[in-house]
């Protein structure tokens, strides 16, 4: 007989405090596992619109958010007229709304943007992008939740809006938005000859040192950044990926909290048990390497059924059609080694108080009185 | 000329207190008992038996006096693991066995405190469990045995680690008269066969008047009755 025996004949006869112990961890592990797989995977699909076929990004300077920067016309020409540059294109952010759906991703693209060449075109095609002013572009599930189809018009925000085509594309953000003329953007959202951002592709990647030399010495109001430069210094990422670890790791003080309650009731009702275990000789490490053996047994299989759950969430979350192609899930190795460490930690930390507890039972107190 | 035989137990002058000294349990109590011996601490409830147990066992600690166990101080830890785990075995009146564990698992729990070899150690049990008589229940959990095969398996499990010294504190006690009796020759007949010094807590004067010595525990005092 190993010491794992023990442990799980434990488990087994506190099988009801070890499966709410378990489940703690199982619902920690599900909570922390289904908020960073979406918010990394939002991270991803927002990094993807802004590093779409480029190198570098420009925005302007000290501004708190993307969505309220804005590159000027001229700025657009000095980026274009930097002669490292092989193309520029400038992209406006805004949201719209339309009768039902509140709050809808608009993008305001020239027609020459590389992405619209990209996607797949269901309706319509790219070349007519933007030859006329009264036209919007969806994406394919964009269109799905409006109902709507080439040709026929749309209600958004204030204005009205013939469908001019429907494409489809592998992020879920641009896939879920609408697009728009840059012109006819600029007008709708009141940012005359502004863009949010630009995306800019050079003709030799390794001349970007001296491609953000030139622009920031020349065009002081602006920021031009490496796209991974970029995504690992934008707040708005840092604060998303606080936020969602802040919350699960939440998840999880419940989850600990669960598991130090379940092997302290374990520990309670095994006193004498505990006793007659050090009567035969075990050491108060032995007794407390038994009692964080069932709290990683518990975490082992909270760990697993966690994952079991998050991961029947996720996809039942990228089904719903409410969530508008939002919920790209991606499960990165750091997050899940990330949900796994947490885990284990969690349950060492419930299990400490109950095993120091164990460790220190009296036999001769324990067993006074038969 | 015969070798002298070797002190398993070696108490002098022992007091215990508990609350604060308020309630003394053992006053001035002084034992030796060699290997081979079995020793019945004879007394009613509250007489100290098992305090005076529980001490040479080191599962508790004396106020004052000196206690030698096998040549070891048992007040401290690591010399207390190596009794338990080496030289010494308990019995107690409930068999303290862990209920949902087999007979086997349960005598397999000395071995797994000291890591001894799975090999060894099954060795062990099958030669012991023979001897007591509960070698067929081997695969039979603690709650599906009688009383008797309980205490059974708990003599066992205090042979497990061939101790030098056994500490039975009323091994018959929850037992009925036919059975204890049975309980109390098997424990003599094993101790008497490997030479193993034993001292059995008892009330029951019967069984103390078939040990080798007795003494008696009358308000915290040891008193040698002459046989």
């Amino acid at each position: 007989m190993h010491i794992l025996s023990l442990v799980i004949t434990n488990l087994r006869r506190h099988r009801w405090r070890a499966l709410i112990g378990m489940a703690g961890i199982a619902f920690g592990v599900a909570a922390m596992l289904t908020i960073l797989a979406i918010v990394t995977g939002a991270i991803g699909m927002f990094q993807r619109i802004l590093s779409s076929d480029s190198h570098y990004l420009v925005f302007e300077r000290n501004v708190s958010d993307l969505f309220f920067s804005s590159v000027t016309r001229e700025q657009i020409a000095a980026i274009r007229a930097n002669p490292e540059v092989a193309s520029a294109h400038p992209v406006l952010f805004g949201i719209v709304s339309a009768p039902d759906h509140p709050v809808i991703t608009c993008f305001g693209l020239e027609g020459s943007d590389p992405r619209l060449a990209k996607a797949e075109w269901r309706s319509g095609k790219p070349e007519n992008f933007g030859q006329r002013d009264d036209e919007i572009f969806l994406g394919s599930r964009a269109a799905e939740f409006l109902g709507a189809k080439m040709g026929q018009t749309l209600e958004i925000g204030h204005g009205e809006f013939r469908v001019g085509g429907i494409f489809k594309t592998e992020n879920g953000f641009e896939d879920g938005g609408v697009f728009l003329p840059l012109a006819v953007a600029q007008t709708f959202f009141h940012r005359e000859d502004a863009a949010s951002v630009v995306t800019v592709k050079l003709r030799d990647e390794r001349s970007g040192a001296a491609f953000k030399h030139a622009l920031e010495g020349a065009v002081k109001e602006v920021i031009a950044l490496e796209n991974r430069e970029f995504n690992s210094s934008y707040n708005s990422f840092k604060i998303l990926n606080f936020t969602a670890w802040a919350v699960g790791i939440c998840a999880f003080c419940l989850g600990g909290l669960g598991v130090a309650n379940t092997m302290l009731l374990s520990v309670f009702t095994r006193i004498r048990e505990i006793a007659v275990l050090r009567v035969c000789g075990f050491s108060k490490q032995q007794v407390a390497g038994l009692i964080f053996g069932e709290a990683t047994a518990i975490a082992a299989a909270g760990v697993m059924c966690g994952f079991a759950i998050g991961l029947m969430l996720l996809v039942i979350l990228q089904r719903i059609p409410q969530f508008q192609g939002y919920v790209q899930a991606s499960l990165q190795p750091i997050v899940l080694l990330g949900v796994i460490v947490t885990a284990f930690l969690t349950a060492a930390a419930g299990a400490i108080y109950p095993a120091r507890f164990a460790s220190r039972i009296e036999p001769a107190e324990a067993l006074r009185y038969e | 000329m015969n070798k002298p035989r070797e002190t398993l137990v070696h108490a002098r002058a022992v007091f215990k207190s508990y609350d604060r000294g308020k309630i003394t349990v053992l006053r001035d109590v002084s034992l030796d008992v060699k290997r081979g011996e079995i020793v019945a601490l004879w007394g009613s409830s509250g007489s100290g038996k098992s305090t005076l147990l529980h001490l040479l066992g080191g599962l508790d600690v004396q106020d004052s006096g000196h206690i030698s166990i096998c040549g070891l101080d048992p007040r401290t830890e690591t010399n207390r693991l190596d009794l338990r785990r080496h030289h010494l075995g308990f019995v107690f009146q409930l068999h303290n066995l862990i209920p949902d564990l087999t007979v086997e698992e349960n005598l397999r729990v000395p071995a797994l405190a000291a890591g001894r070899s799975a090999a060894a150690t099954r060795e062990r049990l099958l030669e012991l469990t023979d001897r007591v008589g509960i070698g067929h229940r081997l695969n039979h959990r603690i709650q599906d045995l009688s009383g008797g095969e309980r205490q059974r398996t708990a003599i066992c499990r205090a042979l497990m680690p061939t101790p030098r010294l056994i500490l039975a504190d009323e091994p018959t006690g929850s037992l009925d008269e036919q059975t204890g009796s049975i309980i109390f020759d098997l424990l003599k007949t094993l101790a008497e066969r490997d030479g193993i010094g034993v001292v059995i807590a008892t009330h029951e004067r019967r069984f103390a008047e078939s040990c080798h010595r007795i003494a008696r525990m009358r308000d915290g005092r040891l008193d040698e009755v002459p046989q």
